[in-house]
């Protein structure tokens, strides 16, 4: 399996009122062909700003890539000029958004948004992009889809529209593809609906994809691998099923003792006690110190990111120091 | 459009508006305070105006004669003396007392019709987007009339059939042609906050009418219409110099800056103190109440709360 | 899209009838003597004029039977006759084409300057150009127009002797110059910081990172995506300054004596000429709300939303 792209010590600073301050700091995975990585994080952890510094539409006055390597296919795209970047976008990776009815042109009719992507990177005539178009859109389910191709972004349902986001993200057949939240404005039945698709085209065309979400039950429905941010930092990578089981962070035991579950009923839910911080007034040492209930005192310095077993990692001292407390305290 | 453009129509981009992680913008807070000079300045100025404006008489004197009627002819059109900062007018008046004296009318216009179009927005805006269907649609039909009209020619037309044109009757003109504008706005941020669900469930428990709206509806869409206030009052004081001018407004005797205008029409080339003086406080007058406008507006945003 | 424009041509017929109702009502019905109203206040009446003029307009009869006499006239191409006996229709005839060049010429001004400008603003947004084109346009507002051409009159026309400052004999483009410019700046500030609140707006929009993200260029992105949907606001008021424009001609043309459907007007009005003013206002009108049609469908046709209910 190669890796499709590769993230190294990325790091990705915002402008705030007191100065500019680390929304991404020293992130690092990659992407294998096939393969699914999670990105799992509350609001305000980086998550975002990692993907879309990945495709280039980081906020150009507001934002500024201070460090770090984005591999893709073995070129660094950080390097290069900006009209190579551009033919990666789209074509190699490409990027479907959180909410689909302000992601799309309102005036343009999607059959348009589609083959100009299809356009952008593939000499083709427009009836031939246009047929493509209609396969696109039937692809990823849309009834009707010859005639609905005229159609304008606001005529479609909230499932539909997503649909369709998907459906230009492939217009230049991208062998990776990130989607940045892509269920969470969605009801819960057409969720799994928009899950199982992506899922499908995944396999069908041998895709990565960068899953960016918030939502465990996502997570654990279509991971093959986990990265856990926080802060804009990573605390804990590996594989799905790995982290799952031995989950050798304090912050991910948490995330996923916090999900209601059937058996708990009757008792009060378990929540992560206070609020994700403020990124331009990080404490210093382990972000996560002010809300982790085995806070000790080295923690007040920072811990590094560790191997603690094979592609399982984990940013916290006392899993470096102790395995077993971790994962069992 | 007619006398002054419509800025309210225009959306404020420059209002910073919080976005997510760590996209704030720089400086907001001096926009949000009351104390900011943004809104000293200008309030500072329209105070002083709505002084001069009640009191005239403590004003006019205050460089020499005071009384705008006490006029020679032997003085027509004199420049600047000691004694008349300001010269003298065609009939040989005290052109500084006659602006003083000028200040009321124009003053008194802007805020009436603003007033009256607000009240008329509160009431019937409301009673649209609450009581809908039948009330909404012949609210909505009437302002569709109105808004079919050019303004200024209805005005036009209206008060020239009229014979006595004192303010309050130019007033209540104005009123009659602006008030679909402010109505318009009132209405459709009315119709927003009727489906909210606080709004539902007030009228579910049993609320009359009449507390659900100046309870619940009201506050909470008031917001575009305060918003458009300044600028009208600008507005309303130009359309009336406006409507003066063109000789249908108000008339002499009456002492007001669109009549000066009006007759310094003849002179200006001559004597250009006869229409620079009252040009220069209307313009000083309407920028104050659209600025103070602006600056209020930013202050009383939600968005910034 | 056709039904949409049935629809709307259709409720253009009650608008007018009631608007063209109100302007004759406020001529003819008002209270008091309705031949005074139309000859003014000051103006001598003999038996023999007054007996003639209460048989010519119907005034014997009610309102509304002589507000049909009035609307049947209309359709007949008949706007009556005025009180110096020179039939409105004539006058309309000949002062027509000179406000058309006017507005047009106006409108054009309007349009490259005000969105010209907006463009330039949002595009170097922040530096001192945007400042500038912010502070002039607040004070723009503030001056009273009459004021601006006066000044413009003394100044260009008088002064520098670049431009005519009356009348249209030097026709066009010269002697519209001044008056356009003098009627553009009615919208120009509006108009800029429309456009540059539509650009800014949309610069940061969602969907320009979706159009960057296919690996669209650049200037694609620009003028395809962001233009496009900056100027759908900006179109529809731009539509509708044309109507607002009219309004202003009575003002403007009135200042430079230009012999247009406003000036008209203005006379009328000041030589209490009743008939005169109730025929061009009912022309005003009716053009009014006519280009208030041609815009809604323009709009309709660049912003789909309007136009197209969602069925999905």
């Amino acid at each position: 399996m190669t890796a499709l792209v590769e993230v190294d010590g990325l790091r990705v600073e915002f402008r705030t009122r007191t100065g500019w301050a680390r929304a991404v700091d020293d992130v690092s995975f990659h992407l294998e062909e096939g393969r699914t990585m999670a990105v799992l994080g509350e609001s305000g952890s980086g998550k975002s700003a990692t993907a879309r510094a990945m495709l280039g539409v980081l906020p150009a006055e507001q934002s500024r890539i201070t460090a770090g390597r984005i591999d893709v296919a073995g070129e660094d795209i950080l390097q290069v000029a900006e009209s190579r970047r551009r033919t990666i976008r789209g074509a190699e990776v490409a990027m479907v958004f959180q909410d689909a009815l302000s992601a799309l042109n309102p005036v343009l009719p999607v059959g348009f948004q589609i083959t100009e992507g299809c356009q952008a990177h593939q000499r083709m005539g427009r009836r031939r992009a246009r047929e493509r178009a209609v396969e696109l859109l039937d692809l990823v389910g849309i009834p009707d889809a010859g005639r609905r191709a005229r159609d304008y972004p606001h005529q479609f349902s909230g499932g539909m529209r997503q649909r369709v986001m998907i459906a230009m993200a492939l217009s230049a057949d991208p062998r990776v593809l990130v989607a940045d939240e892509p269920t969470t404005a969605l009801d819960v039945t057409i969720q799994a609906q928009i899950l199982d698709l992506l899922h499908r085209l995944q396999d069908e065309r041998r895709m990565s994809l960068l899953l960016i979400t918030h939502d465990m039950g996502v997570v654990a429905q279509m991971a093959d691998d986990i990265t856990v941010m926080y802060a804009g930092r990573v605390l804990e990578q590996g594989r799905a099923d790995e982290v799952f089981a031995h989950p050798r962070h304090p912050y991910t035991r948490a995330l996923m003792q916090s999900v209601p579950r059937a058996e708990q009923k009757g008792q009060p839910l378990r929540v992560i006690p206070g609020s994700p911080p403020d990124i331009s007034a990080l404490p210093a040492g382990c972000a996560f110190r002010p809300r982790c209930a085995q806070a000790a005192h080295d923690c007040s310095s920072p811990p590094p990111l560790v191997e603690l077993a094979a592609g399982h990692f984990s940013r916290c001292h006392l899993a470096r120091r102790d395995p077993s407390v971790s994962a069992h305290g | 459009m007619s006398a002054t453009p419509d800025l309210a129509l225009v959306p404020d981009v420059d209002r910073p508006v919080d976005r997510p992680v760590g996209r704030r913008d720089r400086g907001p807070r001096a926009r949000r305070s009351l104390r900011s000079l943004r809104v000293v300045l200008p309030a500072a100025i329209v105070l002083l105006v709505v002084v001069v404006a009640a009191v005239p008489a403590a004003f006019a004197g205050w460089f020499g004669h005071g009384d705008p009627r006490a006029c020679d002819l032997t003085n027509s059109r004199g420049g600047p003396t000691s004694g008349h900062p300001f010269g003298f007018d065609l009939q040989g008046c005290d052109l500084y007392a006659n602006v003083i004296y000028g200040t009321r009318p124009s003053v008194f216009i802007g805020l009436a019709v603003t007033a009256g179009a607000v009240v008329i927005a509160v009431l019937l805006g409301c009673s649209a987007a609450y009581f809908g269907g039948l009330v909404d649609g012949v609210i909505s039909r009437t302002m569709d009339i109105f808004f079919g009209f050019p303004v200024l020619v209805g005005q036009v037309v209206i008060l020239n059939s009229i014979a006595t044109r004192n303010a309050v009757v130019v007033a209540g003109v104005l009123i009659l042609f602006v008030w679909p504008f402010t109505t318009r706005l009132m209405r459709s941020a009315a119709l927003s906050t009727v489906e909210q669900g606080y709004v539902k469930a007030a009228r579910g428990v049993g609320a009359g009418p009449w507390r659900v709206i100046t309870r619940h509806v009201l506050p909470n869409s008031a917001g575009p219409v305060a918003a458009v206030v300044g600028l009208s009052v600008g507005s309303m004081i130009t359309l009336e110099s406006a409507l003066t001018f063109l000789g249908v407004g108000l008339r002499q005797p009456t002492i007001s800056w669109g009549v000066q205008l009006n007759t310094a029409q003849s002179a200006f080339r001559s004597d250009p103190h006869l229409l620079l003086f009252p040009s220069l406080f209307l313009t000083l007058t309407v920028l104050a109440f659209v600025v103070l406008g602006d600056a209020l507006r930013d202050v009383f945003d939600p968005r910034l709360q | 899209m056709g039904l949409f424009v049935l629809r709307r041509v259709v409720g253009m017929v009650p608008l007018l009838l009631g608007a063209t109702f109100v302007i004759f009502a406020a001529v003819y019905a008002l209270p008091g003597d309705p031949i005074r109203a139309i000859a003014g206040p000051t103006t001598e009446i003999s038996p023999a004029t007054r007996a003639a003029l209460t048989e010519e307009y119907h005034l014997d009869e009610p309102l509304l039977v002589q507000y049909w006499y009035y609307v049947t006239g209309v359709f007949r191409g008949d706007l009556g006759v005025d009180l110096r006996g020179r039939p409105v229709f004539d006058q309309v005839e000949a002062a027509w084409p000179v406000t058309l060049q006017l507005g047009i010429t106006a409108w054009a001004l309007m349009a490259l300057v005000g969105v010209g400008l907006g463009t330039l603003a949002a595009m170097k947004r922040g530096g001192t150009f945007d400042w500038l084109v912010l502070g002039v346009t607040t004070v723009v507002v503030g001056v009273p127009y009459f004021v601006v051409a006066y000044v413009l009159q003394i100044v260009v026309g008088v002064q520098l002797g670049w431009l005519p400052t009356s009348g249209v004999r030097e026709g066009w483009p010269e002697a519209y110059l001044l008056p356009a410019v003098c009627l553009a700046l009615f919208g120009i500030p509006e108009l800029a910081r429309l456009t540059r609140a539509s650009i800014i707006e949309n610069l940061h929009a969602d969907y320009v990172d979706t159009a960057t993200a296919k690996g669209l260029r650049r200037r694609v992105v620009l003028v395809r995506h962001i233009l496009r949907n900056s100027l759908v606001p900006v179109v529809s008021v731009l539509g509708l300054a044309l109507g607002f424009l009219m309004s202003g001609a009575i003002l403007v043309e009135g200042i430079f004596n230009v012999p247009g459907l406003g000036f008209t007007l203005f006379n009328g009005i000041r030589q209490h000429n009743g008939p005169v003013v109730v025929g061009i206002s009912t022309l005003m009108v009716f053009i009014f709300l006519a280009l208030n049609l041609l815009v809604d469908i323009v709009c309709g046709v660049l912003d789909p939303r309007i136009s197209l209910v969602r069925d999905a």
